[in-house]
């Protein structure tokens, strides 16, 4: 579904990906894993088109995603839920799904995907009126789930959905994870509680500075000594 | 001082208010696009001036006037809507002072070319709606239908506003710009939109006017200083404090010109506005920053 080869991207002069190579099959979880600065939020944001491949290829599908705009990346099938989940602070959660909706083909389908969401996360029903920003962490993440669910997306990037949660709440965004899993959506998605992601994901590949340094099922990873020292402090 | 509480005070009062919804009017255009944007044009009056012209020669030309006054609403947004692309887009990347000088360039570039198109003298478009006189008081019809057609104006914004999709993207991008285009937007067309219709709601600003004042090259320097003043005491950028602002700014200058003199009531207002800007830096509705 997602492929990438060689791709290279950074912020002006310094380079934050280098070379990576990687896959997503339809129906998969795929995590990415690594320390803080490794570059994951980095390659969410350049598959979304927020920050642009310097090099290789990218398509979604058969699409070349180099040549999408990035406002146009949504168009193709790819829903981001963003780090520290970036809610419209000051709109209601109703009007935070309706952005979720903007495309012309997702807003022909509000209705019924508001619906398909609150029937997901009743508590959202419960808020609709609410300002996203007066919400609790558990319940904006879903919202910013929520949100990305309304564009109709196949693919969808979730880049650290547990950060800054108090532990019981962090088992519910698995939980929801998990959800959102088996109603048949492709996941991408990016963690640093590795122990937990991992039990959630079918394969991970493992980012160390920019570069893949280990791929495979996640199951393996999870044995692996390298990262249970590293990376579960076991 | 000559203040009594008397007839000619209270119709001094209504005075106000009816100028406080065309003030609201014209504060509402500079404070959305200061919101979503974040630029100030600081040759808005002169927007309003070139509206003023276009709904003025429309009408003379055989129009008739609500034909005019909508070409107005079309014809400033259009300009505003090239401001936006010619001038202030190339520039909007970089310093604020930037985007300032360069709408201030423009505001001398218009007075200039109105000057040499349309002449130095004032021109009446020869409308008179005639007044309304109730018990001693007399009101300008002029004045109460601008005061009813911006409050319509106004109501429109807002039900465009919260409940379209347009209208809800243009509040969002105020509040994050960097993730819009997650959600499918592309910034660049909800700021053209945005800038055509604060140019708009000018347009349609000009249109009242031409019914209560004279027009002439300058006029932007009579009313725009107060456009500014109303919107940062209200909070720049905040839609509802213009608005309140608006309402008691006018009422300063009709109590001031009641009391003192009509030349005062200007002078009365910005007292109160220095004096309310001293204890409130982020203006009445403005957020700290
Ligand atoms: N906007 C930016 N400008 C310059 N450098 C940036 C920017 N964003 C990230 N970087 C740098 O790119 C590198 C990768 O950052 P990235 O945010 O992708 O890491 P991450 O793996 O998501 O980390 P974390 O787990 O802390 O979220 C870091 O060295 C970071 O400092
Ligand atoms: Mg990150």
């Amino acid at each position: 579904m997602l492929e990438l080869s060689n791709v290279n991207a950074g912020y002006g002069a310094f380079q934050a990906l280098f070379g990576l190579s990687m896959r997503v099959e339809a129906g998969e979880a795929v995590a990415v894993i690594g320390a803080n600065g490794a570059g994951k939020t980095t390659l969410l944001r350049v598959i979304s088109g927020l920050v642009p491949a310097r090099g290789g290829e990218m398509t979604m599908e058969g699409r070349d995603l180099r040549l999408t705009p990035a406002h146009r990346i949504v168009e193709a099938g790819i829903a981001h839920v963003p780090e520290s989940r970036r809610l419209f602070p000051r709109l209601s959660v109703e009007d935070n799904l309706r952005m979720g909706a903007f495309v012309p083909a997702a807003r022909a389908k509000f209705a019924e995907r508001l619906e398909y969401v609150y029937a997901l996360f009743p508590r959202l029903k419960e808020r609709r009126q609410q300002l996203a920003g007066t919400m609790s962490g558990g319940e904006q993440q879903m919202c910013a789930i929520g949100r990305a669910l309304m564009s109709g997306p196949k693919l969808v990037l979730l880049d650290e959905p547990s950060m800054g949660l108090a532990p019981v709440i962090v088992a519910q965004v698995f939980d929801l994870v998990k959800r959102i899993r088996s109603e048949g959506y492709t996941v991408l998605i990016v963690e640093q509680n590795v122990a937990q992601v991992l039990k959630v994901a079918d394969r991970a590949y493992l980012l160390e500075v920019g570069r893949i340094k280990a791929s495979g099922r996640a199951g393996d990873l999870a044995a692996s000594d390298e990262i249970r020292k590293a990376y579960m402090g076991l | 001082m000559d203040c009594h509480l008397d007839i000619f005070f209270l119709e001094a009062l209504l005075n106000g208010l009816l100028l406080a919804g065309l003030l609201a009017l014209l504060a509402l255009g500079l404070n959305l696009v200061f919101g979503v944007i974040d630029v100030v044009w600081i040759c808005y009056a002169e927007l309003v001036m070139v509206g003023m012209y276009g709904v003025h020669y429309a009408y003379k030309g055989g129009l008739p006037f609500i034909v005019a006054a909508a070409l107005g609403i079309v014809l400033v947004a259009v300009a505003a809507g090239l401001l936006h692309v010619l001038v202030i887009r190339p520039v909007l990347e970089t310093a604020p002072i930037n985007q300032l000088l360069v709408t201030g360039g423009v505001l001398f570039f218009l007075q200039a070319a109105a000057t040499m198109a349309f002449g130095v003298e004032f021109k009446n478009i020869g409308i008179s709606l005639g007044s309304l006189n109730v018990l001693d008081m007399s009101f300008s019809r002029a004045r109460i239908l601008s005061f009813v057609v911006a409050l319509v104006g106004m109501l429109a914004l807002w039900l465009f506003l919260t409940r379209t999709y347009m209208g809800t993207a243009i509040r969002a991008i105020a509040q994050d710009r960097q993730i819009m285009p997650l959600m499918g937007v592309d910034s660049r067309r909800i700021y053209l939109v945005t800038s055509a219709i604060g140019g708009g709601l000018a347009g349609l600003a000009a249109g009242l006017m031409v019914l209560n004042y004279d027009i002439y090259p300058q006029i932007g320097l009579q009313f725009g200083p107060l456009i500014f003043m109303i919107c940062v005491l209200g909070g720049l950028g905040s839609m509802i404090g213009g608005f309140v602002a608006a309402f008691v700014i006018s009422q300063f200058i009709a109590v001031g010109s009641s009391c003192f003199h009509t030349e005062w009531g200007y002078a009365v207002a910005f007292l109160f506005f220095m004096i309310a800007i001293f204890f409130r830096p982020q203006g009445l509705f403005g957020a700290k920053s």
